[in-house]
Protein backbone atom coordinates (compact mmCIF):
# COMPACT_ATOMS: atom_id res chain seq x y z
CA UNK A 1 0.00 0.00 0.00
CA UNK A 2 0.92 3.63 -0.39
CA UNK A 3 0.68 6.49 2.06
CA UNK A 4 -3.03 7.35 2.02
CA UNK A 5 -3.83 10.99 2.89
CA UNK A 6 -7.42 10.27 4.02
CA UNK A 7 -6.20 7.53 6.34
CA UNK A 8 -3.57 9.85 7.77
CA UNK A 9 -6.11 12.60 8.35
CA UNK A 10 -8.39 10.22 10.20
CA UNK A 11 -5.68 8.70 12.36
CA UNK A 12 -4.12 12.08 13.21
CA UNK A 13 -7.55 13.23 14.41
CA UNK A 14 -8.06 9.92 16.22
CA UNK A 15 -4.73 10.49 17.96
CA UNK A 16 -5.97 13.86 19.22
CA UNK A 17 -9.18 12.15 20.36
CA UNK A 18 -7.30 9.56 22.41
CA UNK A 19 -5.08 12.27 23.87
CA UNK A 20 -8.22 14.11 24.93
CA UNK A 21 -9.39 10.92 26.66
CA UNK A 22 -6.55 11.32 29.16
CA UNK A 23 -6.42 15.10 29.46
CA UNK A 24 -8.95 16.25 30.36
CA UNK A 25 -11.51 13.42 30.08
CA UNK A 26 -10.06 10.73 32.36
CA UNK A 27 -8.47 13.32 34.64
CA UNK A 28 -11.78 15.05 35.39
CA UNK A 29 -13.78 11.81 35.35
CA UNK A 30 -11.55 10.48 38.12
CA UNK A 31 -11.19 13.91 39.73
CA UNK A 32 -14.95 14.34 39.99
CA UNK A 33 -15.19 10.96 41.74
CA UNK A 34 -12.47 11.84 44.26
CA UNK A 35 -13.10 13.59 47.59
CA UNK A 36 -12.73 17.33 47.19
CA UNK A 37 -9.58 17.50 49.32
CA UNK A 38 -7.63 15.28 46.90
CA UNK A 39 -9.13 16.11 43.52
CA UNK A 40 -6.03 17.86 42.16
CA UNK A 41 -3.81 14.94 43.14
CA UNK A 42 -6.04 12.61 41.16
CA UNK A 43 -5.97 14.89 38.12
CA UNK A 44 -2.19 15.10 38.42
CA UNK A 45 -1.80 11.31 38.65
CA UNK A 46 -3.48 10.99 35.27
CA UNK A 47 -1.54 13.91 33.82
CA UNK A 48 1.95 12.84 34.88
CA UNK A 49 1.30 9.25 33.81
CA UNK A 50 0.61 10.61 30.35
CA UNK A 51 3.82 12.69 30.35
CA UNK A 52 6.09 9.99 31.70
CA UNK A 53 4.78 7.17 29.53
CA UNK A 54 4.84 9.34 26.39
CA UNK A 55 8.50 10.06 27.03
CA UNK A 56 9.54 6.45 27.59
CA UNK A 57 7.41 5.44 24.60
CA UNK A 58 9.67 7.56 22.42
CA UNK A 59 12.81 6.47 24.27
CA UNK A 60 12.31 2.70 24.04
CA UNK A 61 8.64 1.75 24.44
CA UNK A 62 7.67 1.93 20.79
CA UNK A 63 10.72 -0.09 19.85
CA UNK A 64 10.08 -2.80 22.44
CA UNK A 65 6.41 -3.01 21.45
CA UNK A 66 6.53 -2.83 17.67
CA UNK A 67 9.94 -3.83 16.32
CA UNK A 68 11.37 -7.25 15.56
CA UNK A 69 9.59 -10.57 15.56
CA UNK A 70 10.44 -11.82 19.04
CA UNK A 71 7.70 -13.89 20.65
CA UNK A 72 7.91 -12.07 23.95
CA UNK A 73 9.36 -8.60 23.36
CA UNK A 74 10.60 -6.43 20.50
CA UNK A 75 14.14 -5.18 20.04
CA UNK A 76 15.84 -1.80 20.42
CA UNK A 77 16.08 -0.95 16.74
CA UNK A 78 14.04 2.24 17.13
CA UNK A 79 15.66 3.44 20.36
CA UNK A 80 14.78 7.17 20.58
CA UNK A 81 13.09 6.68 17.19
CA UNK A 82 16.50 6.45 15.57
CA UNK A 83 16.52 6.16 11.80
CA UNK A 84 12.88 7.12 11.35
CA UNK A 85 12.07 10.04 9.05
CA UNK A 86 8.78 11.93 8.93
CA UNK A 87 7.98 10.73 5.41
CA UNK A 88 8.60 7.03 6.09
CA UNK A 89 5.61 4.67 5.98
CA UNK A 90 4.91 2.67 9.15
CA UNK A 91 6.03 -0.97 8.91
CA UNK A 92 2.90 -2.12 10.77
CA UNK A 93 0.53 -0.06 8.59
CA UNK A 94 2.19 1.25 5.43
CA UNK A 95 -0.79 3.45 4.52
CA UNK A 96 0.20 5.64 7.49
CA UNK A 97 3.28 7.72 8.18
CA UNK A 98 5.54 6.00 10.66
CA UNK A 99 5.49 9.07 12.90
CA UNK A 100 1.70 8.98 12.99
CA UNK A 101 1.57 5.29 13.90
CA UNK A 102 4.05 5.88 16.72
CA UNK A 103 2.11 8.94 17.89
CA UNK A 104 -1.26 7.15 17.79
CA UNK A 105 0.06 4.14 19.70
CA UNK A 106 1.76 6.44 22.21
CA UNK A 107 -1.62 7.72 23.37
CA UNK A 108 -2.75 4.13 24.02
CA UNK A 109 0.30 3.29 26.13
CA UNK A 110 -0.15 6.51 28.10
CA UNK A 111 -3.86 6.16 28.85
CA UNK A 112 -3.45 2.51 29.87
CA UNK A 113 -1.07 3.47 32.67
CA UNK A 114 -3.15 6.53 33.59
CA UNK A 115 -6.27 4.35 33.93
CA UNK A 116 -4.75 2.48 36.87
CA UNK A 117 -4.55 5.66 38.95
CA UNK A 118 -8.26 5.41 39.76
CA UNK A 119 -7.61 2.51 42.12
CA UNK A 120 -4.94 4.37 44.11
CA UNK A 121 -6.46 7.80 44.68
CA UNK A 122 -6.48 9.70 47.98
CA UNK A 123 -3.56 7.78 49.49
CA UNK A 124 -0.66 7.02 47.14
CA UNK A 125 2.68 8.81 47.34
CA UNK A 126 3.22 10.91 44.24
CA UNK A 127 6.85 9.76 43.95
CA UNK A 128 5.75 6.12 44.20
CA UNK A 129 3.24 6.68 41.40
CA UNK A 130 5.92 8.19 39.14
CA UNK A 131 8.17 5.15 39.58
CA UNK A 132 5.24 2.79 39.05
CA UNK A 133 4.31 4.45 35.76
CA UNK A 134 7.83 3.81 34.42
CA UNK A 135 8.18 0.23 35.67
CA UNK A 136 4.63 -0.85 34.83
CA UNK A 137 4.71 0.56 31.30
CA UNK A 138 8.11 -1.06 30.72
CA UNK A 139 7.44 -4.50 32.15
CA UNK A 140 3.69 -4.93 31.62
CA UNK A 141 2.35 -2.72 28.83
CA UNK A 142 5.21 -2.89 26.31
CA UNK A 143 5.50 -6.71 26.41
CA UNK A 144 1.74 -7.32 26.30
CA UNK A 145 1.29 -4.81 23.47
CA UNK A 146 4.04 -6.68 21.63
CA UNK A 147 2.42 -10.09 22.24
CA UNK A 148 -0.87 -9.03 20.68
CA UNK A 149 -0.31 -6.01 18.43
CA UNK A 150 3.43 -6.15 17.73
CA UNK A 151 3.62 -9.62 16.18
CA UNK A 152 4.38 -11.55 19.38
CA UNK A 153 3.24 -15.00 20.44
CA UNK A 154 -0.46 -14.23 20.99
CA UNK A 155 -0.68 -12.51 17.60
CA UNK A 156 0.82 -15.62 16.04
CA UNK A 157 -1.57 -17.84 17.97
CA UNK A 158 -4.55 -15.85 16.66
CA UNK A 159 -5.77 -14.04 19.77
CA UNK A 160 -7.76 -10.99 18.68
CA UNK A 161 -8.00 -7.63 20.41
CA UNK A 162 -9.23 -4.87 18.17
CA UNK A 163 -8.62 -1.77 20.28
CA UNK A 164 -7.34 -2.94 23.63
CA UNK A 165 -9.70 -5.10 25.69
CA UNK A 166 -6.68 -7.14 26.75
CA UNK A 167 -3.78 -4.78 26.03
CA UNK A 168 -5.41 -1.74 27.64
CA UNK A 169 -8.34 -2.63 29.86
CA UNK A 170 -7.42 -6.05 31.24
CA UNK A 171 -3.84 -5.01 32.01
CA UNK A 172 -4.80 -1.72 33.66
CA UNK A 173 -7.73 -3.32 35.51
CA UNK A 174 -5.64 -6.13 36.98
CA UNK A 175 -2.69 -3.83 37.70
CA UNK A 176 -5.16 -1.60 39.54
CA UNK A 177 -6.55 -4.52 41.54
CA UNK A 178 -3.13 -5.81 42.59
CA UNK A 179 -1.96 -2.30 43.44
CA UNK A 180 -5.10 -1.46 45.42
CA UNK A 181 -4.73 -4.60 47.54
CA UNK A 182 -1.03 -3.94 48.23
CA UNK A 183 -1.63 -0.27 48.93
CA UNK A 184 -4.43 -1.08 51.39
CA UNK A 185 -7.73 0.55 52.10
CA UNK A 186 -8.16 4.27 52.56
CA UNK A 187 -8.94 5.49 56.08
CA UNK A 188 -12.20 6.81 54.69
CA UNK A 189 -12.84 4.01 52.21
CA UNK A 190 -16.00 5.46 50.71
CA UNK A 191 -16.68 7.19 47.44
CA UNK A 192 -17.69 10.80 48.02
CA UNK A 193 -17.65 12.43 44.60
CA UNK A 194 -16.38 16.01 44.70
CA UNK A 195 -18.38 16.83 41.57
CA UNK A 196 -20.74 14.56 39.67
CA UNK A 197 -21.24 17.19 36.94
CA UNK A 198 -17.47 16.92 36.33
CA UNK A 199 -17.94 13.15 36.06
CA UNK A 200 -20.71 13.79 33.53
CA UNK A 201 -18.43 15.93 31.37
CA UNK A 202 -15.62 13.41 31.72
CA UNK A 203 -17.94 10.59 30.67
CA UNK A 204 -19.09 12.50 27.59
CA UNK A 205 -15.53 13.37 26.59
CA UNK A 206 -14.38 9.78 27.10
CA UNK A 207 -17.24 8.58 24.91
CA UNK A 208 -16.27 11.14 22.25
CA UNK A 209 -12.62 10.14 22.49
CA UNK A 210 -13.52 6.48 22.15
CA UNK A 211 -14.44 7.18 18.50
CA UNK A 212 -10.73 7.70 17.91
CA UNK A 213 -9.74 4.86 20.22
CA UNK A 214 -11.91 2.20 18.59
CA UNK A 215 -12.60 3.79 15.19
CA UNK A 216 -8.95 4.74 14.82
CA UNK A 217 -7.85 1.20 15.62
CA UNK A 218 -8.95 0.30 12.07
CA UNK A 219 -5.74 2.24 11.17
CA UNK A 220 -7.44 3.82 8.18
CA UNK A 221 -10.62 5.46 6.94
CA UNK A 222 -12.56 2.29 6.15
CA UNK A 223 -16.00 0.75 6.59
CA UNK A 224 -14.50 -1.08 9.55
CA UNK A 225 -13.58 2.24 11.16
CA UNK A 226 -17.11 3.55 10.76
CA UNK A 227 -18.61 0.31 12.03
CA UNK A 228 -16.28 0.26 15.04
CA UNK A 229 -17.18 3.83 16.03
CA UNK A 230 -20.88 3.12 15.54
CA UNK A 231 -21.04 -0.09 17.61
CA UNK A 232 -18.94 1.64 20.27
CA UNK A 233 -21.58 4.32 20.67
CA UNK A 234 -24.37 1.74 20.73
CA UNK A 235 -22.70 -0.24 23.51
CA UNK A 236 -22.22 3.00 25.45
CA UNK A 237 -25.82 4.16 25.55
CA UNK A 238 -27.17 0.66 26.15
CA UNK A 239 -24.64 0.15 28.96
CA UNK A 240 -25.59 3.41 30.64
CA UNK A 241 -29.30 2.69 30.52
CA UNK A 242 -28.93 -0.89 31.75
CA UNK A 243 -26.72 0.05 34.72
CA UNK A 244 -29.16 2.78 35.71
CA UNK A 245 -32.07 0.32 35.46
CA UNK A 246 -30.23 -2.26 37.58
CA UNK A 247 -29.64 0.34 40.29
CA UNK A 248 -33.24 1.44 40.13
CA UNK A 249 -34.42 -2.13 40.68
CA UNK A 250 -31.83 -3.03 43.29
CA UNK A 251 -31.40 0.23 45.23
CA UNK A 252 -34.66 2.05 44.38
CA UNK A 253 -32.85 5.05 42.87
CA UNK A 254 -31.71 5.65 39.27
CA UNK A 255 -28.42 7.43 40.07
CA UNK A 256 -26.58 9.68 37.65
CA UNK A 257 -23.30 8.03 38.62
CA UNK A 258 -24.81 4.65 37.74
CA UNK A 259 -25.72 5.97 34.29
CA UNK A 260 -22.20 7.35 33.71
CA UNK A 261 -20.57 4.17 35.02
CA UNK A 262 -22.67 2.00 32.72
CA UNK A 263 -21.60 4.09 29.72
CA UNK A 264 -17.94 3.48 30.57
CA UNK A 265 -18.63 -0.23 31.17
CA UNK A 266 -20.27 -0.48 27.73
CA UNK A 267 -17.34 1.34 26.12
CA UNK A 268 -14.69 -0.80 27.81
CA UNK A 269 -16.51 -4.03 26.99
CA UNK A 270 -17.04 -3.26 23.29
CA UNK A 271 -13.39 -2.17 22.83
CA UNK A 272 -11.79 -5.52 21.92
CA UNK A 273 -14.76 -6.51 19.74
CA UNK A 274 -15.54 -3.16 18.12
CA UNK A 275 -13.90 -3.89 14.75
CA UNK A 276 -15.37 -7.39 14.43
CA UNK A 277 -19.05 -7.17 15.38
CA UNK A 278 -22.19 -5.56 13.94
CA UNK A 279 -24.70 -3.25 15.59
CA UNK A 280 -26.87 -6.08 16.95
CA UNK A 281 -23.88 -7.56 18.73
CA UNK A 282 -23.00 -4.05 19.92
CA UNK A 283 -26.29 -3.96 21.80
CA UNK A 284 -25.72 -7.39 23.34
CA UNK A 285 -22.19 -6.46 24.36
CA UNK A 286 -23.34 -3.16 25.87
CA UNK A 287 -26.03 -4.99 27.82
CA UNK A 288 -23.77 -7.78 29.11
CA UNK A 289 -20.93 -5.36 29.83
CA UNK A 290 -23.19 -3.35 32.14
CA UNK A 291 -24.65 -6.43 33.85
CA UNK A 292 -21.31 -8.15 34.52
CA UNK A 293 -19.47 -4.98 35.54
CA UNK A 294 -22.38 -4.02 37.84
CA UNK A 295 -22.02 -7.39 39.51
CA UNK A 296 -18.24 -6.92 39.84
CA UNK A 297 -18.52 -3.39 41.28
CA UNK A 298 -21.47 -3.93 43.62
CA UNK A 299 -21.07 -7.54 44.76
CA UNK A 300 -17.53 -8.82 44.12
CA UNK A 301 -15.85 -5.71 45.53
CA UNK A 302 -18.10 -5.79 48.58
CA UNK A 303 -17.49 -9.48 49.14
CA UNK A 304 -13.70 -9.27 49.04
CA UNK A 305 -13.36 -5.78 50.57
CA UNK A 306 -10.50 -4.49 48.42
CA UNK A 307 -10.38 -0.72 47.95
CA UNK A 308 -10.40 -0.39 44.16
CA UNK A 309 -11.39 3.19 44.86
CA UNK A 310 -12.86 4.25 41.51
CA UNK A 311 -13.57 0.72 40.22
CA UNK A 312 -10.82 0.42 37.63
CA UNK A 313 -10.85 -3.37 37.91
CA UNK A 314 -14.63 -3.66 38.20
CA UNK A 315 -15.33 -1.58 35.11
CA UNK A 316 -12.24 -1.70 32.86
CA UNK A 317 -10.65 -5.00 33.85
CA UNK A 318 -13.86 -6.99 33.90
CA UNK A 319 -15.30 -5.20 30.86
CA UNK A 320 -12.16 -5.79 28.80
CA UNK A 321 -12.10 -9.51 29.60
CA UNK A 322 -15.82 -9.96 28.95
CA UNK A 323 -15.54 -8.17 25.61
CA UNK A 324 -12.52 -10.22 24.54
CA UNK A 325 -14.53 -13.37 25.24
CA UNK A 326 -17.74 -12.15 23.58
CA UNK A 327 -15.94 -11.27 20.39
CA UNK A 328 -15.20 -14.98 19.90
CA UNK A 329 -18.95 -15.63 19.97
CA UNK A 330 -20.34 -12.58 18.17
CA UNK A 331 -17.78 -11.66 15.48
CA UNK A 332 -19.56 -11.44 12.15
CA UNK A 333 -17.64 -12.33 8.97
CA UNK A 334 -19.23 -9.47 7.00
CA UNK A 335 -17.52 -6.91 9.27
CA UNK A 336 -13.89 -8.05 9.15
CA UNK A 337 -13.86 -11.67 7.96
CA UNK A 338 -13.66 -13.05 11.47
CA UNK A 339 -16.23 -15.74 12.28
CA UNK A 340 -17.57 -15.89 15.82
CA UNK A 341 -18.93 -19.12 17.21
CA UNK A 342 -22.52 -17.99 16.50
CA UNK A 343 -21.69 -17.13 12.89
CA UNK A 344 -20.08 -20.34 11.69
CA UNK A 345 -16.82 -20.02 13.60
CA UNK A 346 -14.99 -22.77 15.42
CA UNK A 347 -14.14 -23.38 19.06
CA UNK A 348 -10.51 -22.69 18.18
CA UNK A 349 -11.26 -18.96 18.04
CA UNK A 350 -12.85 -19.09 21.47
CA UNK A 351 -9.87 -21.03 22.78
CA UNK A 352 -7.42 -18.42 21.46
CA UNK A 353 -9.34 -15.71 23.30
CA UNK A 354 -9.35 -17.71 26.53
CA UNK A 355 -5.60 -18.32 26.27
CA UNK A 356 -5.08 -14.61 25.64
CA UNK A 357 -7.18 -13.54 28.61
CA UNK A 358 -5.51 -16.02 30.98
CA UNK A 359 -1.95 -15.37 29.79
CA UNK A 360 -2.28 -11.58 29.89
CA UNK A 361 -4.06 -11.82 33.25
CA UNK A 362 -1.50 -14.08 34.92
CA UNK A 363 1.44 -12.11 33.55
CA UNK A 364 -0.05 -8.78 34.61
CA UNK A 365 -0.85 -9.97 38.13
CA UNK A 366 2.62 -11.41 38.76
CA UNK A 367 4.54 -8.47 37.29
CA UNK A 368 2.32 -5.89 38.99
CA UNK A 369 2.88 -7.62 42.33
CA UNK A 370 6.66 -7.50 41.86
CA UNK A 371 6.61 -3.86 40.73
CA UNK A 372 4.50 -2.68 43.67
CA UNK A 373 6.72 -4.67 46.06
CA UNK A 374 9.84 -3.00 44.69
CA UNK A 375 8.37 0.50 44.83
CA UNK A 376 7.13 -0.12 48.36
CA UNK A 377 10.71 -1.03 49.38
CA UNK A 378 12.19 1.93 47.50
CA UNK A 379 10.03 4.86 48.61
CA UNK A 380 6.92 3.42 50.29
CA UNK A 381 3.55 3.34 48.55
CA UNK A 382 1.43 5.41 50.93
CA UNK A 383 1.38 8.95 52.23
CA UNK A 384 1.36 9.33 56.03
CA UNK A 385 -1.92 9.26 57.96
CA UNK A 386 -2.01 13.00 58.53
CA UNK A 387 -1.59 13.80 54.84
CA UNK A 388 -4.29 11.30 53.98
CA UNK A 389 -6.83 12.75 56.38
CA UNK A 390 -6.02 16.38 55.50
CA UNK A 391 -6.20 15.60 51.81
CA UNK A 392 -3.38 15.24 49.32
CA UNK A 393 -3.93 18.52 47.49
CA UNK A 394 -2.56 20.83 50.17
CA UNK A 395 0.00 18.44 51.64
CA UNK A 396 1.49 17.14 48.38
CA UNK A 397 0.89 19.94 45.88
CA UNK A 398 0.42 23.02 48.11
CA UNK A 399 -2.84 23.88 46.38
CA UNK A 400 -6.58 23.82 46.94
CA UNK A 401 -9.04 23.07 44.17
CA UNK A 402 -11.56 25.69 45.26
CA UNK A 403 -11.13 28.86 47.31
CA UNK A 404 -13.72 29.99 49.80
CA UNK A 405 -14.14 33.72 50.26
CA UNK A 406 -13.80 33.60 54.03
CA UNK B 1 -34.56 42.27 74.44
CA UNK B 2 -34.61 38.72 73.24
CA UNK B 3 -32.90 36.81 70.50
CA UNK B 4 -34.96 34.26 68.61
CA UNK B 5 -33.00 31.60 66.77
CA UNK B 6 -34.98 29.33 64.51
CA UNK B 7 -33.44 26.30 62.80
CA UNK B 8 -35.75 25.40 59.92
CA UNK B 9 -35.98 23.42 56.71
CA UNK B 10 -34.12 25.35 53.99
CA UNK B 11 -37.07 25.40 51.58
CA UNK B 12 -39.21 27.12 54.25
CA UNK B 13 -36.92 30.17 54.42
CA UNK B 14 -38.93 32.29 51.99
CA UNK B 15 -42.22 31.55 53.78
CA UNK B 16 -40.76 32.39 57.16
CA UNK B 17 -39.13 35.58 55.91
CA UNK B 18 -42.40 36.73 54.29
CA UNK B 19 -44.34 36.03 57.48
CA UNK B 20 -41.80 37.93 59.59
CA UNK B 21 -41.94 40.93 57.29
CA UNK B 22 -45.74 40.86 57.53
CA UNK B 23 -45.39 40.79 61.32
CA UNK B 24 -43.33 43.95 61.20
CA UNK B 25 -39.85 42.54 61.65
CA UNK B 26 -37.44 44.73 59.71
CA UNK B 27 -34.24 42.72 59.74
CA UNK B 28 -32.79 39.30 60.31
CA UNK B 29 -29.60 37.25 59.93
CA UNK B 30 -29.65 33.96 58.04
CA UNK B 31 -27.01 31.25 57.84
CA UNK B 32 -26.71 27.82 56.29
CA UNK B 33 -26.07 25.29 59.01
CA UNK B 34 -26.01 21.53 59.45
CA UNK B 35 -27.42 19.42 62.20
CA UNK B 36 -29.79 16.72 63.23
CA UNK B 37 -32.41 16.01 65.85
CA UNK B 38 -35.04 13.32 65.80
CA UNK B 39 -34.92 13.18 62.03
CA UNK B 40 -31.38 11.75 62.21
CA UNK B 41 -29.30 11.65 59.04
CA UNK B 42 -29.94 10.16 55.64
CA UNK B 43 -28.03 7.91 53.24
CA UNK B 44 -26.49 8.61 49.86
CA UNK B 45 -25.69 5.90 47.35
CA UNK B 46 -22.59 5.79 45.15
CA UNK B 47 -22.22 2.72 42.93
CA UNK B 48 -24.28 0.69 45.37
CA UNK B 49 -22.24 1.68 48.43
CA UNK B 50 -24.24 3.52 51.08
CA UNK B 51 -22.81 6.61 52.67
CA UNK B 52 -24.55 7.80 55.83
CA UNK B 53 -24.78 11.57 56.13
CA UNK B 54 -25.26 12.44 59.83
CA UNK B 55 -25.79 16.15 59.47
CA UNK B 56 -28.58 17.53 57.36
CA UNK B 57 -28.58 20.97 55.80
CA UNK B 58 -30.78 23.47 57.66
CA UNK B 59 -31.18 27.24 57.72
CA UNK B 60 -30.80 29.23 60.91
CA UNK B 61 -32.63 32.55 61.23
CA UNK B 62 -31.66 34.97 63.99
CA UNK B 63 -33.93 37.84 64.95
CA UNK B 64 -33.56 40.20 67.91
CA UNK B 65 -36.81 41.75 69.18
CA UNK B 66 -38.28 43.68 72.11
CA UNK B 67 -39.28 41.36 74.95
CA UNK B 68 -43.00 42.06 74.49
CA UNK B 69 -42.87 40.97 70.83
CA UNK B 70 -41.35 37.54 71.49
CA UNK B 71 -44.52 35.46 71.63
CA UNK B 72 -45.94 36.97 68.47
CA UNK B 73 -42.70 36.46 66.49
CA UNK B 74 -42.19 32.91 67.73
CA UNK B 75 -45.77 32.02 66.74
CA UNK B 76 -45.24 33.58 63.33
CA UNK B 77 -42.09 31.52 62.73
CA UNK B 78 -43.61 28.27 63.99
CA UNK B 79 -46.69 28.64 61.79
CA UNK B 80 -44.72 29.54 58.68
CA UNK B 81 -42.06 26.84 59.11
CA UNK B 82 -44.30 23.94 60.01
CA UNK B 83 -44.88 21.10 57.54
CA UNK B 84 -45.98 18.59 60.18
CA UNK B 85 -43.27 16.16 59.12
CA UNK B 86 -40.22 15.16 61.12
CA UNK B 87 -37.30 17.54 60.66
CA UNK B 88 -39.22 20.84 60.81
CA UNK B 89 -36.67 22.24 63.25
CA UNK B 90 -36.66 24.17 66.54
CA UNK B 91 -36.91 27.69 67.90
CA UNK B 92 -34.66 28.94 70.71
CA UNK B 93 -35.21 32.15 72.69
CA UNK B 94 -32.52 33.83 74.82
CA UNK B 95 -31.79 37.14 76.52
CA UNK B 96 -29.78 39.88 74.85
CA UNK B 97 -27.79 42.28 77.02
CA UNK B 98 -26.89 44.98 74.60
CA UNK B 99 -27.39 46.06 70.98
CA UNK B 100 -25.44 48.79 69.17
CA UNK B 101 -26.13 50.09 65.66
CA UNK B 102 -22.66 50.56 64.24
CA UNK B 103 -23.50 53.45 61.85
CA UNK B 104 -25.11 55.76 64.43
CA UNK B 105 -24.04 54.40 67.77
CA UNK B 106 -27.71 54.04 68.84
CA UNK B 107 -28.16 51.52 71.61
CA UNK B 108 -30.51 48.76 72.68
CA UNK B 109 -34.18 49.02 71.65
CA UNK B 110 -33.47 51.99 69.39
CA UNK B 111 -30.93 49.92 67.58
CA UNK B 112 -33.11 46.87 66.95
Amino acid sequence: MQINPADNVFILISTAFVLLMSMPALAIFYGGLTKVKSILNTIMMVGVAFSVVSFIWLAYGYSLSFSGDGAFIGNLKYLFLSGINPSDPAPAADNLYHYLFIFFQMTFAAITVALMAGAFVERMKFSAWLIITVLWATFVYFPVAHWIWGGGWLANLGTLDFAGGLVVHETSGLGALVGAIMLGKRKEAVMLPSSLPLVAIGTGLLWFGWFGFNGGSALGMSAQAVSAAFVTSIAAFIGGFVWMALEWIKFKKPTSLGFFTGIIAGLATITPASGFVDVGAGMIIGFLGAVVCFWAVVYVKNRFKYDDSLDVFGVHGVGGMVGALLLALLAKPEVAEVKGLFFGGSFTGLWHQIVGILAVGAYTIVLSFIIFKIVDKLVGLRVDKETESEGLDEAVHGEKAYQKEI
Amino acid sequence: MKKIEAVIKPFKLDDVKEALVQAGISGMTVSEVKGYGRQQGHTELYRGAEYVVDFLPKVKIEVVVRAEDVDNVVDTIVQAARTGKIGDGKVFVSDIEQVVRIRTGEKDEEAI
